[in-house]
């Protein structure tokens, strides 16, 4: 038995403390650290487990659950953690940006290209992506009135492959490096030729795992939508976030097999010597242009579309006003997500293609501009005429509305290829594409936390910290991307290491002093959730809607119990809660209780997740043998799974009506409270109805309440 | 809605129940819209190797040269056989639920799609050996291996899970979660037979024409 039978192609020299060792620079102390801070991390989450005695409540109440709320947080919970590596990352590269004047700098080129490349790769695959799926999962079900989604053995499948990915990527800071081909990994630079070792692999197989885990969740989703609404939910009744979930999920089912071919055909060419993209010998690497954005650009919209959901949901509810324009928001959602597979060429005018070719694409991509055009106006006229609440999340929403315009105006030129040949490949485009998914996507993900908190854990965050780090996030990312479209337009080539045109320095200072306020923002996030934590006596809202919610989420307690509903409701209208809260008919006793199944917890995906991980890990280090085990053992659990019969339990009719009818009582013996008393501690998620308050004037909090049978 | 209206087709489940028919419908919907994703990825590798088998020839050698239309024909045969036996299969489970007339239909489709993946392998055998066309050589065999490969790969695994149903059959018998086990096999096994039809059109009959 020799070593490299054994571990592949591991060496000591692969972990990258030996690095410092060997060649001690400020650029191998970072990565040093942090690869220290990962093993760290881990070691911490394992003390904790152990002094706390959580392992088995981790792996009995959460690891093996298939309950969509459980997996939709472990969703988010991957998200964060990921999202405090990228974001960290961000303040180095801008870091490096600002100090590397005339070949200044305390990075290597290497780990520079390492830096960019896991950021990219991570926010995509391992942020964006798990914080969209995990806050459909948690939500959309709710919305549509089910109490699961269709296939929950395989959402949870999807979450550990999701899971697996992220691992693959962390493993990546202690052993060995990472690509420098950036989240696009474009061969031939990818290719073995250009890049030898590991780091593209580890894109590889983390980006796999990611994209099925992603196809995997789109088919449950679509599903889950057109078969499990609850009786009356008609499509066109369904809350906004539905659908464009629903529409996120046919752009899932569609767009992340492209991605799988091109990861397995740039496999191919590295580890068989196959010619999909190599110079030379039949190889095209622009194939694999095409196929990466047939997939990237749809991707744009699966992120999108979710955030988009999630203003309509927030603009209407704190405007306390029905959406404007529920049918053309609901046209301009599928029209784009049909459009959005007729512009993925815009992501390369440069490449050589006709100036015909590129008109065409050119002109679909200004199209996409319409569709959310209106969007932007539906959003406006639903405040227009609402009595606005300037909540941490209705913060976040005009922010949205006025940055993404800039942001969707500097794509409007950027679809134009003569304007893209100038600005192509430079910091204008980092500028644009930061411009549109942090005030979009990300911040509509935080928006998302601050409004739908109280539902998943029964207490409020704490809303003067949000605001807080409102006030750090929005002007940090101005701060943080504006000066970028500057430095763009004077030419600076994105992914620069280094530079010498001295009248960058102001423009990439004020981007730095953005990314200070943005990490800021972060800290603040995190704070507000330990506050929250702590004082959740005083935020606790366990009646379900501390914000005169309208969906059908907001009729359940807070935390909702594992069945969600009681009894699946009876849908009428649009905003059937709201509307249900004005006619006096809401936290009505159901005639009768039956016994509900539900899926038992199974070890299935987490091992399936374990063994995925150990499959790909083998696979970036050519350990044969462990590739061989863990995939047949991927598989068996499989197998084997599919020999059990017992799978599902019951809940007794008696257990429900016991919990709902507790829950149905509390809401309504309590008060209720006035919107404007909503972010003090008498909300306790009982919302006073908005058609008692009258409609016009001031509304006095001390308002009479009248509680409903 | 009638009766017949609530049935899934091509199964009968516990009596003509209506409600296990709905349910089963949303399981049977969710593999439909597996085997479309599926497609999509299949016809990423069709486009890969309409663009290559042109302009990937790098001086190796071209389509005419390397294809066998006879076992490619043969092949086609043996597929299009085993899935005529699978209808089979699902005609008894259907009607008669049969456990040896279901199984011997099972192991009448494993065997011609086992001959399938014989003869393809036996193809690629000569290739490589007869006319030194291994998927190295170049961007167009690349293409051709990966595109014929990752079908044939779906046979195999058709195979493997035939196998997994066949033990099924024998040890629980007919349960509705094996009859719908079933009947998500036959459609993949049906939607390989179109893919494969694809492929026989496409590359082997355009390759050689042209």
């Amino acid at each position: 038995m020799n070593w490299e039978l054994i571990f592949g192609q591991i060496k000591w020299n692969s972990f990258v403390f030996s690095g410092a060792i060997e060649n001690p620079s400020l650029s191998e102390f970072i990565a040093s650290g942090a690869g220290f801070i990962a093993v760290l991390g881990a070691l911490a989450a394992v003390i904790l487990l152990t002094v706390k005695g959580w392992w088995v409540p981790l792996w009995r109440d959460w690891l093996t659950s298939v309950d969509h709320k459980k997996v939709g947080i472990m969703y988010i919970a991957i998200a964060l953690v990921m999202f405090a590596r990228a974001v960290i990352e961000a303040a180095l590269i801008r870091a490096q940006q600002l100090s590397a004047y005339d070949g200044g700098g305390f990075l290597s080129a290497d780990h520079f290209g390492q830096l960019f490349s896991t950021h990219g790769t991570i926010m995509i695959f391992f942020v964006a992506m798990p914080f969209i799926t995990g806050l459909m999962n948690y939500v959309m079900p709710l919305q549509i009135g089910a109490r699961d989604v269709s296939f929950p053995l395989l959402n949870a499948i999807s979450l550990m492959l999701t899971m697996a990915g992220a691992i693959l990527i962390m493993v990546s800071l202690v052993v060995g490096q990472f690509s420098t081909g950036g989240w696009s990994a474009y061969p031939p630079f990818t290719g073995i030729e250009f890049s030898p070792g590991e780091g593209v692999d580890y894109w590889i197989w983390a980006v796999s795992l990611g994209s099925i885990g992603s196809t995997l969740t789109g088919l449950n989703f679509a599903v889950t939508i057109y078969k499990k609404r609850c009786p009356g939910m008609t499509l066109f009744r369904m809350p906004l976030f539905c659908w464009t979930t629903l529409c996120t999920s046919i752009l899932m089912i569609f767009a992340m097999a492209p991605l799988t071919a091109a990861t397995i055909m740039l496999a191919l060419d590295r580890y068989a010597g196959f010619h999909f993209f190599t110079n030379g010998d039949g190889g095209n690497m622009m194939n694999y242009a095409n196929l990466f954005w047939l997939f990237g650009h749809p991707e744009v919209y699966i992120l999108i579309l979710p955030a988009f959901g999630v203003w309509s949901e927030v603009v209407a509810t704190f405007a306390s006003k029905r959406i404007y324009g529920y049918t053309s928001l609901v046209y301009a959602t599928m029209c784009i997500a049909v459009l959005s597979f007729a512009v993925w060429l815009h992501h390369f005018f440069t490449m050589g293609q006709s100036a015909n070719v590129n008109a065409v694409f050119g002109i679909a991509t200004m199209v996409i501009g319409v569709p959310t055009g209106v969007k932007v106006y539906d959003w406006l006229l639903t405040m227009v005429g609402g009595r606005i609440r300037f909540t941490t999340p209705m913060l976040f929403h005009i922010n949205f509305l006025l940055t993404f315009i800039l942001g969707g105006m500097t794509g409007v030129l950027l679809a134009n290829p003569g304007v893209d040949f100038q600005v192509h490949n430079t910091l204008f485009l980092v500028a644009h594409f930061h411009n549109m998914i942090i005030p979009g996507v990300l911040f509509g993900m935080f928006a998302a936390v601050q409004f739908w908190f109280p539902k998943v854990f029964g207490f409020r965050l704490h809303e003067g910290l949000g605001r807080a780090s409102f006030w750090c996030f929005a002007p940090g990312f101005l701060l943080a991307f504006f000066p970028l479209y500057w430095l763009g337009m004077m030419g600076a080539t994105r992914r620069t290491y280094m530079w010498s045109d001295p009248s960058y320095l102001p423009w990439l200072a004020l981007a730095m002093a953005g990314a200070a306020l943005i990490l800021a923002g972060f800290a603040l996030m995190v704070a507000q959730i330990v506050v929250s934590v702590r004082r959740r006596e005083q935020l606790a809202a366990p009646l379900g809607d501390p914000w005169d919610g309208r969906a059908l989420e907001w009729s359940i307690p807070s935390p909702p119990p594992e069945w969600n509903f009681a009894v699946l409701p009876q849908v009428t209208a649009r905003d059937p809660f709201y509307e249900a809260k004005k006619a006096g008919i809401a936290y009505r006793s159901p005639a009768a209780y039956e016994d509900i199944e539900v899926p038992r917890n199974t070890a299935t995906a987490p091992l399936i997740g374990l063994f995925a991980c150990a499959w790909a890990f083998a696979l970036v280090w050519h350990i044969w043998w462990l590739v061989v085990v863990s995939f047949v053992l991927m598989w068996v659990v499989v197998i084997v799974r599919s020999f059990q019969t017992d799978t599902e339990e019951t809940v007794p009719a008696a257990t429900v009506k016991a919990a709902n009818e507790a829950f149905l009582a509390a809401a309504r013996a309590a008060p209720g409270v006035a919107r404007d008393r909503e972010m003090t501690s008498e909300n306790r998620g009982r919302a006073l109805p908005e058609g008692l308050e009258g409609r016009s004037g001031p509304v006095s909090s001390r308002a009479p309440v009248e509680v409903l049978p | 809605m009638s009766l017949s209206e609530r049935l899934h087709p091509g199964l009968n489940l516990a009596g003509t129940d209506p409600e296990g028919h709905e349910a089963a419908e949303e399981v049977l919907f969710g593999f439909w819209i597996f085997l479309m994703s599926d497609l999509v990825l299949f016809a990423v590798l069709f486009a890969t190797y309409a663009a290559m088998s042109v302009q990937g020839i790098a001086g190796g050698p071209r389509p005419a040269e390397v294809f066998d239309l006879t076992a490619a024909f043969l092949e086609t045969m043996l597929l299009l056989l085993s899935s005529f036996a699978f209808g089979f299969a699902m005609l008894e489970m259907k009607y008669r639920e049969n456990r040896r007339r279901v199984l011997s239909w099972l192991l009448v489709t494993g065997v011609l799609g086992a001959a399938f993946v014989g003869m393809e392998l036996h193809d690629y055998y000569v290739m490589i050996t007869a006319h030194a066309a291994p998927p190295q050589a170049s961007g167009f065999l690349s293409a051709y291996y990966l595109l014929t490969g990752t079908h044939a790969l779906h046979v195999s695994s058709g195979l493997v899970w035939m196998a997994i149903m066949a033990v099924q059959v024998m040890v629980i018998g007919f349960s509705t979660p094996v009859k719908l086990r079933l009947m998500r096999l036959a459609l993949f096994w049906h939607m390989l037979d179109v893919v494969w039809i694809g492929i026989f059109t496409f590359v082997y009959l355009f390759g050689v024409v042209s």
